[in-house]
């Protein structure tokens, strides 16, 4: 009896909510959503269509359908891409490398503790990422507490410089970009089943055998995820190329800054921010067609 | 029984398994190393708030170490346009959290109770904003504003920092909404409550500690923020600006004292919002 | 960690985007909006800015500079050390200024180089919007041809300049980037030389070639803009900056090249190479001639107490260049900024700024104040602030474009070797 009424009075409010509540998600979605399209979407149609554009700041810029901009200006500024490419490439390598064996103490044995470390490991957020770069400016610096010290023992030549080399931008890179990396590892790493990996050792695998066919290829999701966070960005960054670098050192993040901030050349610039726009779309095609249809959000 | 079994052979087990293994890794290895690694990282940190005190005069920071000076701090606004570009940063961290936060909150609350037509495309809109290069962000929105002959300044900074911290709030609400307990709303339903009601009463409070991170990490991300700002701001000045703008001819001793204090007040915050949650699990 | 309810990429959309298969209705569909789309984009461009270089019969200095009330307030953007500076940061003249005219000066050292400053005040200029400045100083050889070609220069009413007229060096008047000197007045002029560290380079470099010296690998600098590197760049090899053909431009510039990709040069720098100096980051680099006094002059003096930095002119002679006040277009206070241009010729002022600066000052007459008032033979008698016909008889000026185009093939050649 009482079933019946409450089925009832559902059925009563029923039609009611079924209209707000298919409208819910939407006008929930809206505000941000058009914020998002008309600030975020449309921008990069718009930069599209600068790219293809022709002229100069004087005399107004207009749409040509110039397609060629983008083999010029690759042409153009092959060593910076290139350059970006592989400064990219041996910072993400890099990062691998450092923040895996981190990620997994924590994931593995940071018990308790773990949110503390995890804060630790985004400590260098909370300070503006010129600063963080800045001080390593002055870590690196030529008569500075590290090197100052090493020449007056006569341990380096009075001429060494780190500064103002590819190691030092690179470096600048890999350090700013680390959390990026350790972050999806962990969150890997952490959602191994514990269970699985007592079943392996149970089998009587070592521990090698444990890591390399059960750990690691559990933790794969993230290590892409953590690649694609680090890599597409350090490619398009340039305030380490600008503060740590010298000759040589040019990213290609300071070249579309050069042509959009200083030259006005925005057709050329644009086209140079849209090929790195590409690459990151490749980046994230790959990414679903090798991973299947998991999910790419849940190791941001 | 009499018929004699013939036991398995069974290889002899190597040394290990005991249920605790990786003693020899996570022996001394492991956490050495990751102390090293923490260490690298915080490094920097060390070096802002240790040169904030060196003695080398006000005009700019030595890179020796010249001993050790209050000046710093005692005359923190001393350059009146680093103090202009502070107050800026500030101001815009402030509106442009509040506002991505609310927009944030919203669409992850979509996401997360509903399923909608247009829900993998916010989800993949959503990641694409997060991991495209800041560069392409800036100079993209940058594009737009030339097109349409819109002057660059405070206002396209805000707009700016506003369409990227959106999707990091989202995200951030979306992780702390899981398990979020529905019936909790509908039983506020049940009672008579209008949506609005419930939203304010029911709903606001017990996802707040989710919204609060979120508008945390968009103020960090805000007045930090260099390159999408770099290519906005036309001639208004932030912090962030400021230093790099300063960085080759000399930062003067204010810029890494305030990094100090932004940084202080960042973990203060961070260590007040963990231990909060830890009481109200 | 709770596994929170995240959505799976949808197979249909992945789909979509990873398969080339689309249907005939989809296929309408994208062209249908790729057209809609493609009109918008094509009916937005970016409107240009050249406006017509107005005549001098055209302008109306009445509604520029009213009726030459002052208002009271100068926003004066300038390079890092370049007015006389006391002890305590402050600089004589400008005080002595607000005390004879109570017009407060807002002193503001942002300028670094010419190129990142016009990048910042040209979009908003081009905006039709005031700079925030009513008083800059920009160097000949592109920007102020630049500046005047978008005019976006306020024109000079020479009724305010009476000290100019009088004062000013005849070889400054009606300069050839600034026929009658319709939107500027020479602030200072200076060299484009050599500095060096005299601990480390021991025998004084005599040419632009002595920053090619592997034996400073590592350790050179130079400048990073159109003018500064390539000029003395051609000069050392023996041509003329105006006459040389493209592909001399081409032959200087890998000669420089060459440096760069062995690693010889640091760092391409603006006027932060002085840093750079002080620092021990470089040894030798290219200077400009004025800042090398600051930087050696001791810190009682008000200078940054390096006394072991030296300048040197390149036998094959130095680059000359000026370096010029002029009023942007929109300044709120156009009357105190030309009042403060008119303030700069006193002879008196001049000699206190040229005792500091070291750069050349456009006021021949401050000489004699300098060494008889100032009492100061080391400034009065040197021929970086006082130089003679015959010290001038060796500088070549920055290269004249005859044309846009020229500037952007110049530009195209010179500008890789600095931004690679």
């Amino acid at each position: 009896m009482e079933q019946r009424v409450a089925t009832r009075v559902q059925l009563v409010r029923k039609p009611r909510t079924r209209l707000g509540k298919r409208l819910a998600p939407y006008l929930l979605v809206f505000p941000g959503g058009v914020w998002l399209l008309i600030f975020f979407l449309i921008p990069i149609l718009f930069m599209a269509s600068v790219s293809l554009q022709t002229g100069t700041l004087e005399s107004g810029f207009r749409l040509t359908w110039h397609f060629g901009r983008y083999v010029e200006v690759f042409r153009q500024y092959r060593p910076q891409f290139l350059r970006s490419f592989a400064f990219g490439a041996i910072a993400t390598g890099a990062t691998l490398v450092i923040a895996y064996p981190l990620a997994y103490w924590i994931a593995f044995h940071g018990g308790r503790h773990k949110t503390t470390f995890l804060l630790l490991l985004l400590l260098p957020f909370f300070v503006s990422f010129v600063i963080r770069t800045l001080a390593w400016q002055f870590i690196l610096s030529d008569q500075g507490i590290v090197l100052g010290t090493l020449k007056s023992w006569h341990v380096l030549p009075r001429s060494f410089h780190i500064l103002a080399t590819r190691t030092a931008v690179v470096s600048g890179i890999a350090y700013n970009f680390l959390p990026f990396m350790a972050l999806p590892l962990y969150v890997a790493l952490e959602r191994v089943d514990r269970r699985v990996v007592e079943a392996a050792q149970d089998l009587y695998a070592s521990k090698a055998k444990v890591f390399t066919k059960v750990i690691f290829p559990l933790s794969i999701p993230g290590v892409f995820a953590g690649i694609l966070l680090t890599f597409v960005p350090a490619v398009g960054d340039y305030v380490n190329a600008a503060i740590l670098g010298g000759t040589n050192t040019t990213m290609i993040g300071n070249i579309i800054q050069l042509e959009f901030l200083q030259n006005f050349h925005y057709p050329v610039a644009a086209a140079l921010s849209f090929i790195l726009m590409f690459i990151l779309l490749l980046g994230i095609f790959a990414y679903a067609r090798l991973l299947g249809t998991r999910s790419i959000q849940e190791y941001v | 029984m009499a018929v004699a079994t013939r036991p398995l052979p069974v290889e002899a087990p190597p040394n290990v398994p005991t249920h605790r293994p990786r003693r020899r890794w996570g022996g001394w290895i492991l956490p050495t190393y990751s102390g090293l690694v923490m260490f690298y990282l915080v490094l920097p940190i060390l070096v802002m708030i240790l040169y904030g005190f060196n003695n080398s005069g006000p005009k700019r920071v030595s890179f020796r170490w010249l001993g050790f000076s209050l000046y710093g701090y005692t005359h923190l606004f001393a350059k009146p346009d680093l103090t202009a570009a502070l107050k800026n940063s500030l101001f815009i961290a402030s509106v442009s959290t509040i506002i991505a936060t609310i927009l944030g909150m919203l669409i992850a609350l979509a996401l997360v109770r509903y399923r909608f037509r247009g829900r993998t495309v916010t989800d993949f809109v959503m990641f694409l904003n997060i991991s495209a290069p800041e560069i392409v962000l800036g100079a993209s929105l940058l594009s737009l504003f030339v097109t349409f002959g819109v002057p660059r300044g405070l206002l396209t900074i805000v707009i700016a920092h506003v369409m990227f911290n959106i999707a990091y709030v989202a995200v951030t609400v979306r992780a702390r909404l899981a398990g979020f307990d529905r019936s909790l709303e509908e039983a506020a339903q049940d009672l008579g409550a209008n949506p609005w009601t419930t939203f304010r009463r029911v709903t606001l409070p017990l996802i707040f500690p989710g919204v609060l991170a979120g508008a945390l990490l968009a103020f960090a991300l805000s007045i930090d923020d260099f390159v999408i700002t770099n290519f906005n701001a036309g001639t208004t000045q932030t912090f962030p600006l400021w230093v790099y703008g300063a960085v080759k001819v000399g930062i003067p001793p204010q810029v890494f004292v305030m990094g100090t204090l932004i940084f202080m007040g960042g973990v203060l915050i961070a260590i007040l919002n963990v231990l909060a949650q830890r009481r109200r699990a | 960690m709770n596994p929170y309810d995240v959505p799976e990429l949808h197979p249909a959309l992945l789909r979509g985007l990873t398969q080339r298969r689309i249907s005939r209705r989809d296929f309408l569909r994208y062209t249908g909006a790729g057209i809609g789309v493609g009109s918008i984009l094509a009916a937005c461009g970016v409107s240009g800015t050249a406006k017509p270089a107005s005549t001098a019969s055209a302008v109306d200095f009445a509604k520029i500079y009213g009726n030459g009330a002052t208002a009271g307030t100068l926003n004066f953007a300038n390079w890092e050390d370049y007015i006389d500076v006391d002890s305590k940061g402050r600089s004589p003249t400008l005080l002595q200024f607000t005390k004879e005219t109570g017009i407060k000066v807002n002193y503001k050292t942002v300028i670094n180089d010419n190129d990142p400053f016009l990048a910042k005040i040209i979009p908003v200029l081009q905006a039709g919007q005031d700079t925030g400045y009513d008083l800059i100083v920009i160097t000949n050889g592109g920007p102020v041809e630049r500046m005047v070609r978008l005019g976006y220069l306020t024109p000079l009413d020479h009724k305010y300049l009476s000290n100019w007229e009088t004062n000013a060096d005849p070889k400054t008047k009606n300069p050839n980037y600034d026929p009658g000197n319709k939107y500027t007045a020479v602030w200072q002029s200076g060299f484009t030389g050599i500095a060096y560290n005299s601990k480390v380079v021991k025998t004084p470099p005599t040419s632009f070639k002595d920053l090619l010296n592997p034996a400073y690998k590592g350790r050179v600098g130079m400048f990073g803009n159109n003018q500064d590197m390539p000029c003395p760049a051609l000069v050392s090899m023996g041509f003329d900056v105006d006459k040389a053909t493209p592909a001399q431009w081409q032959q200087a510039a890998d000669m420089v090249k060459k440096a760069r990709d062995d690693g010889i040069i640091r760092s391409f720098y603006d006027q932060s190479y002085i840093n750079a100096l002080e620092n021990g980051d470089t040894v030798i680099t290219q200077a400009w001639s004025g800042d090398v006094f600051i930087a050696s002059a001791s810190k009682d003096f008000g200078g940054d107490g390096f006394p072991e930095l030296k300048w040197a002119f390149p036998q094959e002679g130095a680059v000359y260049w000026h370096d010029n006040m002029c009023i942007p277009l929109h300044a709120q206070h156009p009357v105190d900024a030309i009042t403060y241009m008119n303030y700069a010729y006193r002879p008196d002022v001049a000699a206190k700024m040229a005792d500091f600066i070291w750069y050349v000052t456009p006021v021949p007459s401050a000489k004699d104040i300098v060494l008889n008032q100032l009492k100061d033979p080391t400034v009065g008698n040197s021929p970086l602030v006082f130089p003679t016909t015959e010290d001038l008889a060796s500088v070549h000026p920055y290269k004249v474009f005859k044309s846009p185009e020229e500037e952007d093939k110049w530009n195209s050649v010179w500008q890789p070797v600095y931004s690679s």
